[in-house]
């Protein structure tokens, strides 16, 4: 169906599921109980789960595919969002013509970058990338946004004024980003089910809507005869150079694919909260976007995604966790254990949320080179292999071996 | 794969759909309900978004703590601090109209994206019906951009830029900071006693928001005295060596260099400048002066010894002998053991007013809370009489013209009050050139949804 195999329907199939049900899963401890510090199921971070599950797909195309490794994603982000903002400045509040308007300017934005960039490979692509998203970021932060000619609003960030066009605007529509009056922040429902609470609302819908729509497109592309030329660029591009194959037009198209994922998760984080910031396309955002496909496995489908969710948790879940509440949690123990267990778990929450996730992501990568899908992959074997008799293994030598990861 | 082909006829086509679609009118309808957050148990939530990492984290640490001990005593703990001393007597120790006040911390990082990330969180969430903290001008205004669209109260915390009550004023939004206006204000008039009326300013500046409107209030504040503004060279926030800045200042012919910079970038400018003798040279027959218009302690202390002697203005100092400052003072001291910076004590009387309007309005909606702050006057805060204006939600205050003092007594005896500069000196009209004119208006105040 939809020109996948059994296999590929499955899985999305599952994501449907899992991006639909969300509030949901997301939600599975009750408002008034101590666990609900742990619940991520408010529109915002959900919203966060998605947008970054799309970048972090869109980089795995480069990434995952051709090996390219860019650290200059975030500026593709930014990008992204201030073409959105602009939109909403001049036009008017929906939604549609922001995030066309910022999926082309990204796309076109990666066409210039990937030209000059893709001239090198390895480390030295890596670096050019770096440099000019660190480039985007100076010229954002400061030098676009002087009095004089004002495109980013510098440190405070691209925002909408009353004072703005909004040529398209009228009375009646809401003074929010809005997808044909439909408010993006919205709730279309809030249920409450004995002590649990579950919000459904407008943007995230949005979001998960067009993170299937881009999904399903990064497995066609997986699965495409052009997929397979970005393969066999990863795995040896020198061969590919002598089979008289040029594979600079397919790294290029790949770059700018993937440009146009972040480009339009850009356009997506304006939409659901107007405001564009230059530090969006900071080099530690870019990092973290790598850090989200390492994590999660990249060249894998799902993985990304994963790991996108998984550092937006601990961010903003683990972030928010302080004393007071530690204290709430331990207040069942006797003083002098409730203090001394608040002195040990302190740092590792609240502020210490950076260190819990750089120990995490320690310990996926030394113990499951592949990321979270590794994971997943040697839990369900577990699973299966119990009770059953073990099969005869493949033989191992006489298997071909998958390329190592430029990233090993 | 699929062929995907373009016909001109069905490209107009698309346009045209598109276009109606546009232009169609509201298919979805959304209206307004009750207040955002409207507590109904026994308790209230206020959310404290402050930088708990990145470059300002010690102003964050202490405006946490600051928060902490007003929370503590307007739950009826502590010693009641300002609470004795606040000229509204309406707060009695038991809460907010009797709620107990509970609290949710965030990290702002000082990055906007973050910062409203967070405020999001503690709103949507948590249930937040009141967002307050930062330490940075660009965070203050995104953040008080959310709680504007999403109907809640934002009390900012530390943010001397004058956009926040200038041209990005918002209705849902209140500073009780001092701004850069007021600091080129303030200063003028100590710094022609100082150094007289002929003087060339040479100006560095950070390169953005905060940078810029500083620069502009000072050199218009001190063109006004007769000096003169040479140069006004901007730098790059991530600076970190400012010698190649510095170096052209010399052959400027200026005899005074003026450092728009804040924190570490302070920190390092002042060094290189003292570091090139700046201090011991004699321009036009003139001893060559160094200002910093915007001090905080926690700036001294990095800057060590260079700081004697330098100018700046704060907005307030632990050394004060008001009784609101004593008592402020005095039960910080006691809870943290060293006395709070002016970052902490901004978030802490926030807070209070917050409670103090909402409990005088009679309702958490922000509208009522709103209009109980406009134009409210108060005292005993350690600022003397203090007035919210109401067209720009700005207050007006006493500003301390400071200096950095030569014989300090202890780690935290580092500056010196050399003036206390009345609030008439400092006011300006709410449509001043410099805070956003006829144009700037605080737009209607959101109850949201």
């Amino acid at each position: 169906m939809l020109g996948l195999n059994k296999k590929d329907m499955t899985l999305l199939i599952v994501v449907a599921i899992l991006t639909l049900l969300a509030p949901f899963i997301l939600n599975p401890f009750p408002v008034d109980s101590g666990m609900a510090q742990f619940n991520a199921g408010y529109p915002d971070l959900m919203q966060r789960f998605v947008i970054f599950g799309i970048l972090a797909i869109g980089f795995n195309i480069l990434f995952g595919l051709t090996g390219y490794l860019s650290f200059g994603h975030a500026a593709f982000l930014g990008v992204g969002s201030y073409a959105a903002v602009w939109m909403f400045k001049l036009l008017s509040y929906n939604v549609v013509p922001a995030i066309l308007f910022s999926v082309i300017l990204a796309g076109l934005f990666s066409v210039l970058i990937g030209y000059v960039s893709l001239r090198r490979s390895g480390i030295y692509f890596s670096i050019l990338t770096l440099a000019f998203a660190q480039m985007s970021f100076a010229l954002a932060y400061s030098v676009l946004s002087n009095p004089k000619f004002n495109l980013t609003n510098g440190e405070t960030g691209l925002q909408v004024y009353a004072d703005d066009p909004q040529i398209l605007h009228r009375d009646g529509l809401p003074d929010v980003p809005h997808l044909f009056g439909w408010a993006m922040r919205d709730n279309f429902l809030e249920l409450k089910l004995g002590g649990w609470e579950f919000t459904f609302n407008n943007g995230y819908y949005l979001c998960a809507a067009i993170l299937l729509v881009v999904f399903y497109l990064s497995i066609r592309l997986f699965r495409s005869p052009f997929g397979l030329m970005l393969r066999a660029v990863k795995s040896n591009q020198q061969r590919l150079n002598y089979t008289g194959l040029n594979p600079k037009p397919y790294t290029l198209a790949a770059f700018i694919i993937s440009g146009m994922y972040a480009g339009l998760a850009g356009g997506l984080l304006a939409s659901m909260d107007p405001l564009a910031g230059a530090e969006r396309m900071q080099w530690t955002a870019s990092g973290e976007i790598v850090l989200m496909t390492i994590l999660g496995g990249a060249g894998t489908l799902i993985g990304p995604v994963l790991g996108a969710g998984f550092i937006k948790y601990f961010e903003n879940i683990f972030s928010k966790i302080n004393d007071n509440v530690l204290h709430q949690w331990f207040s069942f123990m006797p003083d002098g254990m409730e203090d001394f267990l608040v002195f040990i778990v302190h740092p590792f929450v609240g502020k210490g949320w950076h260190l819990t996730l750089g120990i995490l992501f320690m310990l996926v990568v030394t113990f499951l080179p592949g990321g979270l899908v590794e994971g997943g992959q040697r839990l369900g074997r577990l699973v299966r292999s119990r009770g059953k008799k073990p099969e005869d293994p493949k033989d191992p030598e006489h298997h071909p071996k998958e390329t190592p990861h430029v990233a090993e | 794969m699929s062929k995907f082909n373009v016909t001109r006829r069905g490209a107009i086509k698309t346009t045209a759909a598109a276009g109606a679609g546009l232009a169609l009118p509201t298919i979805f309808t959304s209206s307004a309900y009750a207040i955002t957050n409207n507590p109904t148990g026994g308790s209230v939530t206020l959310g404290f978004n402050v930088p708990q990492t990145g470059p300002y984290a010690d102003e964050g640490a202490d405006e946490l703590r600051a928060y902490e001990l007003a929370v503590e005593h307007l739950n009826g703990g502590g010693d009641g601090g300002m609470l004795n001393t606040f000229s509204s007597k309406v707060l009695d120790g038991t809460g907010i109209m009797g709620k107990k006040v509970e609290y949710v911390t965030g990290d702002t990082q000082t990055k906007s994206d973050a910062a409203r990330a967070s405020a999001k969180s503690m709103i949507e969430k948590d249930g937040a019906i009141m967002i307050t903290g930062g330490s940075s001008s660009g965070v203050a205004i995104a953040v008080q951009g959310l709680c504007q669209e999403a109907g809640v109260i934002f009390m900012a915390g530390l943010t001397h830029s004058n956009d926040t009550t200038g041209k990005d004023r918002k209705a849902n939004g209140f500073r009780h900071f001092f701004n850069g206006y007021m600091s080129g204000a303030a200063l003028a008039p100590v710094l022609k006693n100082l150094y007289g009326d002929d003087r060339k300013a040479y100006h560095l500046t950070a390169d953005y928001t905060w940078g810029w409107t500083q620069q502009e209030s000072i050199a218009a504040a001190t063109e006004a005295l007769g000096w003169e503004t040479v140069n006004n060279v901007l730098t790059p926030l991530a600076s970190t060596d400012f010698s190649s800045y510095i170096a052209p200042v010399l052959n400027s012919g200026a005899d005074v260099l003026v450092l728009n910079h804040y924190g570490g970038n302070m920190v390092n400018s002042l060094t290189n400048a003292v570091q090139f003798g700046l201090r011991e040279k004699q321009v036009n027959g003139k001893n060559f002066e160094i200002v910093v218009p915007l001090f905080s302690r926690l700036m001294a202390r990095g800057a060590g010894e260079n700081i004697k002697g330098i100018v700046g203005s704060t907005n307030w100092h632990w050394s004060l002998q008001d009784d609101g400052s004593k008592a402020f003072v005095k039960s910080f001291g006691e809870k943290y053991g060293f006395p709070p910076s002016q970052a902490a004590h901004t978030c802490y009387v926030q807070t209070l007013l917050y409670a103090d309007a909402v409990t005088r309005a009679g309702s958490f909606a922000p509208c009522d809370v709103a209009a109980a702050l406009e134009g409210f006057e108060f005292d005993g805060m350690g600022n003397g009489k203090t007035l919210y204006r109401a067209e720009d939600h700005q207050c007006f205050k006493d500003v301390l013209v400071v200096k950095g003092k030569e014989n300090p007594q202890s780690e935290f005896d580092l500056l010196e009050v050399v003036e206390v500069t009345p609030a008439a000196q400092v006011t300006y009209p709410p449509n001043h050139p410099m805070f956003g004119g006829d144009e700037a208006s605080l737009g209607q105040c959101n109850n949201g949804a």
